[in-house]
């Protein structure tokens, strides 16, 4: 076997090993060093294993040798791919500009522990994005979420404490109900892997251990996913989080639960349970509308700049489940489309928010009145970002709205109240966006900010996210390729 | 220099100028504005060296990037368009003399970003004017918009950025609620977005569909100012003077209308239109906006508050035009919008060196202002002249256009309309002329009289200019009727 057929392999298990090296370096910068490393290594394993789904080819890989359904069986496709390009991507940048940010904001004696704790999200994440095991998902789900709860919890901020609780008992909820779910299905067809399920599912799919199964699958990953109205943890979670790990977990933390959610759903419950592709349609359809409308209202009241932005994040996923409650194969591909330019707007809004972080007292709006005259190249990056959320041409973020548009249209009547619902978030996106942009550049400072030097790579870093926005919104073969690609994969299951 | 390449430098050359401006701005003044002077002229240069070609039935093109498949940002010059950057690239330099004239006699605050912003919306404009298709023309409809904010909200004070505000709201709210899924919706339908002569919905929708979607591209076009999204318009009338003569009586406006030519002629196609009852509320709905906007001005005692809303009227007898879906009438709308243009950025530059002379504002203020200042008095004179169409100004050689247009289509609607909004222009316009000239300047009754005389020299300069295009292109306006008849050509 060459080098290149370990690669799904090597993603999950580089960062694992490197954990306990990154604990018992004592000095924080070479723990970010090793961990920075790591992060780039895994983030070019996924560009190559990217180049190679891209071909049309599916990775599968068995642990061991030991062949599914009876060994672990790893598998990358097109939705992974794109999904282990946004949590790696989000981590390397994080973590490349951010080292002076965390300098201010984690102790240096706990530091090493930090970055290992980084390190075990970044190995749970890419663990359930490579794993065809509903076990191993659990497994990884839990590795990454602990880890995470710890990455959150680690600022100066106390209010950080009772948001993590909350994130805690909401994610331990939602992992519980997935093992129920997973436990039932277990004990109706005696297997764990994913392929082997879809087959042996068919026989007792009118069984009701299985439609319960898939009640708490869907709701627990739900909760994960922060599925309005189970988005409650959420918005204080990345609110009080140390600024650079709301930048890797805001990219990508929710769009891994939503990853698992859609691919169990389809690969599992859509080809063999009758009715089920409008049962998903009737329950999720609504709950997206809910969090586009409503997200974007608390929004556009918030006065907090992170969290703001957390609330639209709870609108955006409300974006990526519209276009996947309509069960087309338009609709996946601009929901998985969404997922990466998402990603990208998000992340660079975060990053800016970073360097912000570093510049003023507190994150309220108020306090950024005239932070553009002495910020401008961040506050630039913030506008693309700003402008790519909102969907305007020329960003990301555009020609995943188009593509939405355009399958929301193709659904009829109904579809045209859907647009109405697409176009009210567009504005109410203005109008959050419009509310920091104004602040920043058309008011003048009451009292002089305190005048930190950000560091150059986390300008450099916002900067370089920015200008992905919009390379991505130009160029867009690549992740349409791959969304195509993988709506494909999933929706040429359903019957 | 090819057309391509000239094509893509009239998008580059202000937005270098505007780097140029912003670095100019920081080592001295003069050096700004000599950037902004030489930005203007070679603008001209570039934007008018297309023009022979355009002449001779050359319809240049160039692909900037394919973003979807079938969905690409691309430029194409056609007449319209050709007329529409001309005409925007040539008064862009008299702007910016008087511009200098009026900051450095204001002594304005943050004077580099203004030419900065100035620099981008011309950019946009250009952008506007050379779209081939819809996408493209909607990108650089939104920096337009987002390039003028900072210009509205300049003063800076509450009351301006509440103002600068609503411009803002309704112009994004428009566009992205309504404009945006029209374009949508178009390709959609139609699976292509491109600017192709007779239209490209024909047969792909029809009904009350088709009245629909022109909705919604007539509010989306929210720069056009049909009633009733027309509040945008007097809003902007908080920013400094030079904004609102050039962008908010020629490039900025002039791009909602010329977007809604385009769409007739382009997009929905005169034929498809004149077939489809359900699209024929426009022409009313112009109508109610003409009468309606002048009988607001004739109420209006703020000078520049007045000019906006005979802006609102003289924009909707462009879509009128438009919508009379007559090859004369059509003719006349581009026409109106060049004519218009001479006017109106004379009257606005009469009433900002009113403003830099004497601080004056209001209509009342203005008794016997003739005689202090006759040159600016003077230039006001033709433009309101202009706006009320009477020879030999520019807005009589439109109004013949469009009214030609109306007999030949029948449309008595258009011919009332027409006439009602004369009588009413000579109604609001009339009385300042007569107060400016023959009354008498108020005595001082506890009330200081300032003493003042002209306006400073580049003010006058800019608009004298103007007011001699008004008055000029009375007798000269073959070259714009020329290019504007190869539009018409191949229409029933």
């Amino acid at each position: 076997m060459s080098l290149l057929e370990h690669l799904p392999a090597l993603q999950v298990v580089i960062p694992f090993v490197l954990v306990p090296l990154v604990m018992l370096l004592r000095q924080p910068g070479f723990a970010w060093c090793a961990t920075t490393a790591t992060s780039v290594f895994v983030f070019f394993n996924a560009c190559a294993m990217t180049v190679q789904v891209l071909t049309g080819e599916v990775l599968d890989y068995a642990m061991g040798s030991w062949q599914a359904p009876y060994g672990i069986e790893l598998r990358v496709d097109a939705f992974s791919a794109i999904l282990l390009l946004i949590v790696t991507a989000a981590s390397t940048m994080a973590l490349m500009g951010g080292y002076r940010s965390l300098q201010s904001q984690i102790e240096s004696s706990r530091q090493p522990l930090f970055f290992a704790a980084w390190l075990l999200v970044l190995a749970g994440l890419s663990g359930i994005v490579v794993s065809a095991d509903a076990f191993n998902i659990f497994v990884f789900m839990e590795i990454s979420s602990l880890a995470s709860y710890v990455l959150i919890a680690g600022g100066p901020d106390r209010a950080a404490m009772p948001a993590v609780f909350k994130y805690l008992v909401m994610g331990t909820l939602g992992a519980t109900f997935y093992l129920i779910g997973v436990g039932l299905i277990y004990m109706m067809t005696g297997t764990l892997n994913l392929a082997d399920m879809a087959d042996r599912v068919a026989a007792v799919s009118d069984q009701s251990p299985i439609l319960v199964a898939a009640g708490f699958i869907t709701v627990g990953l739900a909760l994960k996913a922060a599925i309005f109205p189970l988005h409650a943890w959420l918005p204080n979670a990345y609110t009080f989080a140390p600024h650079v790990v709301t930048v890797f977990l805001a990219a990508c933390a929710t769009k891994v639960s939503l990853y698992v959610l859609l691919r169990f759903d389809f690969v599992v419950f859509q080809p063999n349970l009758d009715g089920h592709a409008l049962q998903f349609s009737y329950f999720l359809l609504p709950l997206a509308v809910l969090a586009i409308v409503i997200a974007s209202v608390l929004a556009v009241r918030e006065k907090n700049l992170k969290r703001l932005l957390a609330y639209s994040s709870v609108a955006q996923i409300g974006y990526i489940m519209l276009g996947a409650s309509l069960v087309t194969q338009a609709g996946m591909m601009a929901s998985v489309l969404h997922v990466f330019n998402h990603a990208l707007a998000k992340g660079t809004l975060f990053l800016a928010v970073t360097c912000l972080a570093l510049k003023v007292s507190s994150l309220r709006l108020d306090n950024l009145a005239g932070v553009a005259r002495s910020m401008p190249l961040v506050m630039a990056a913030f506008v693309i970002g700003g402008l790519s959320l909102i969907g305007v041409p020329g960003t990301a973020g555009f020609v995943s709205k188009w593509y939405l548009l355009g399958a929301v249209l193709g659904e009829g009547l109904l579809g045209i109240g859907l647009v109405v619902v697409i176009v009210l978030g567009s504005l109410m996106a203005v109008v959050y966006i419009w509310r920091v942009i104004e602040l920043a550049y058309f008011s003048s400072a009451d009292s002089p900010n305190a005048t930190r030097e950000v560091p150059m790579a986390l300008v450099l870093v916002t900067c370089l996210a920015a200008a992905a926005n919009i390379y991505f919104g130009l160029a867009t073969q690549l992740p349409t390729a791959l969304a195509d690609a993988a709506a494909q994969g999933l929706v040429s299951a359903v019957p | 220099m090819s057309a391509q390449t000239a094509m893509l430098m009239s998008l580059w050359w202000p937005l270098l100028g505007a780097l140029a401006i912003a670095v100019a701005g920081r080592v001295n003044d003069n050096l700004r504005e000599a950037a902004t002077l030489v930005t203007s002229v070679g603008l001209i240069l570039i934007v008018w060296s297309l023009l022979p070609g355009v002449y001779a039935g050359g319809r240049p093109a160039v692909d900037l990037i394919e973003i979807m498949p079938g969905i690409e940002l691309a430029l194409r010059v056609e007449p319209l368009g050709m007329l529409f950057a001309a005409l925007a690239s040539g008064l862009w330099l008299v702007n910016s003399i008087y511009s200098i004239g009026y900051m450095r006699g204001n002594a304005e605050q943050h004077q580099t970003r203004f030419y900065v912003c100035f620099a981008i919306a011309l950019a946009a404009t250009m952008g506007v004017a050379f779209s081939a298709n819809l996408l493209t023309l909607f990108l650089f409809y939104e920096v337009l918009t987002l390039s003028t904010y900072p210009l509205v909200a300049h003063k800076g004070d509450e009351a301006t950025v509440r103002s600068a505000r609503v411009y803002l709201g309704i112009l994004l709210t428009t566009s992205i609620g309504l404009f945006l899924p029209a374009i949508i919706w178009t390709y959609a339908v139609a699976g292509t977005g491109d600017f192709i002569l007779g239209g490209i919905l024909e047969g792909k929708l029809t009904g009350p569909a088709l009245g629909l979607l022109l909705g919604l591209f007539v509010f989306g076009a929210g720069k056009a100012a049909v009633m009733p999204v027309h509040r945008w318009l007097p809003a902007a009338m908080v920013a400094p003077t030079p904004v609102s003569a050039l962008l908010h009586a020629v490039a900025v406006v002039k791009t909602g209308v010329f977007v809604i030519v385009k769409l007739v002629v382009f997009v929905f196609g005169v034929d498809v239109l004149q077939n489809e009852p359900s699209t024929s509320w426009l022409p009313v709905l112009t109508a109610f906006t003409i009468v309606a906007a002048s009988l607001v001005a004739l109420r209006q005692v703020n000078l520049k508050r007045l000019l906006a809303y005979s802006t609102i009227g003289q924009l909707s007898y462009v879509v009128m035009a438009a919508a009379i879906l007559k090859p004369l009438s059509e003719i006349g709308a581009a026409v109106h919008m060049v004519a218009h243009a001479f006017g109106k950025i004379t009257l606005f530059f009469a009433a900002g060196a009113i403003y830099v002379a004497s601080k004056k504002t209001e209509v009342f203020q203005l008794r016997g202002i003739g005689r202090r200042m006759p040159w600016t008095m003077g230039a006001f004179t033709v433009g309101a002249l202009s706006m009320i169409g009477v020879p030999p100004t520019g807005g009589f050689v439109s109004k013949w256009f469009i009214l030609a247009g109306a007999f030949q289509a029948d449309d008595y609607l258009a011919i009332a309309t027409i006439v009602l909004s004369t009588a009413l222009n000579a109604a609001y316009f009339l009385p300042i002329i007569y107060l400016a000239w023959f009354a008498q300047e108020p005595k001082a009754d506890g009330v200081e009289v300032v003493e003042h005389g002209e306006a400073p020299l580049a003010a006058v300069i800019a608009t004298t200019t103007t007011a001699l295009l008004t008055l000029l292109f009375f007798f000269f306006n073959a070259p714009v009727l020329q290019l504007e008849e190869q539009l018409v050509r191949g229409m029933s």
